[in-house]
């Protein structure tokens, strides 16, 4: 399955719910489109819910970089929610896991927009 | 690592275009071969993603998805050892100018990790230049702990 994202807003907080595979190709460019996309209309505070990945590879861990730049860049805040092992691990071992603001309960991370 | 006495020593290779099409197909031929050697999930996993990052190395960095030069994938595993061989036909890639990806300056790169994570997800690790032309990188993951 490549990659499925939803939009919801929860307050101002702007929830996508990502599933499937971030690689290489249509599953890494989708992601860094949408969130260029929402940027563009001015969101600040966007949570990507991560719960339903099943597999991240090298392009993947980039565009999660690259998203979090660009939101961080145009004044706002990128979070990642309902990390999976294998993402967390692969965050750890490159180190970014200290980097992302990471959060395992919804309400909590949507409380930490400020 | 899993110890592995009962599964037969199995060889596979492929000559696979240069298409992304091909990275998807080369990880499902090596996780199928590996699953027969008895791999656990977790180094399933491992071995996936190696193979992953270097077949996208091989088809983009190497043969820059030029349809005339393939990609040729060989498998192979013995009771101790699960061997995977991916050459390309490339004009060569600089690996050793790769950055560090862990290196605080290159954290924020969205790119460079490819060779750390197969580094990190595999036993052994080699490269070598072919002649006239072309990179082979050789990944190996041992069945039985040392």
């Amino acid at each position: 399955m490549s990659v499925k994202l939803n939009t919801r807003q929860v307050g101002d907080v702007s929830v996508v719910d990502v599933a499937g595979r971030i690689t290489l190709g249509e599953g890494s460019s989708a992601l860094r489109d949408l969130i260029r996309e929402m940027v563009g209309k001015g969101q600040k505070h966007i949570l990507l819910n991560l719960g339903e990945v099943s597999y991240i590879d090298s392009s993947g861990i980039g565009e999660l970089v690259s998203g979090f730049t660009t939101v961080t860049n145009s004044g706002g805040q990128l979070k990642l929610l309902n990390l999976n092992k294998r993402v967390k691990d692969l965050l750890q071992i490159t180190k970014l896991y200290t980097v992302f603001d990471v959060h395992e309960d919804e309400a909590g991370a949507i409380r930490s927009f400020a | 690592m899993r110890e592995n006495k009962n599964h037969a020593p199995e060889t596979l290779e492929r000559s696979l275009d240069s298409t992304l099409e091909s990275v998807d197909s080369a990880e499902e031929l090596a996780l199928s071969v590996a699953q027969r050697a008895g791999f656990d999930d977790d180094d399933l996993m491992k071995i996936g993603m190696a193979v992953r990052e270097s077949m996208v190395n091989a088809v983009v960095h190497g043969n820059r998805y030029n349809a005339h030069k393939k990609v040729r994938l060989l498998v192979s595993h013995s009771p101790e050892r699960f061997i995977i061989r991916i050459a390309d036909e490339g004009e060569g890639f600089d690996y050793a100018g790769v950055p560090n990806p862990l290196a605080p300056e290159n954290l924020m790169r969205t790119s460079g990790r490819g060779i750390f994570l197969i580094r990190s997800f595999m036993d052994e690790f080699e490269m070598r230049h072919r002649e006239p032309q072309g990179t082979e990188v050789t990944l190996v993951k041992y069945v039985v702990s040392k």
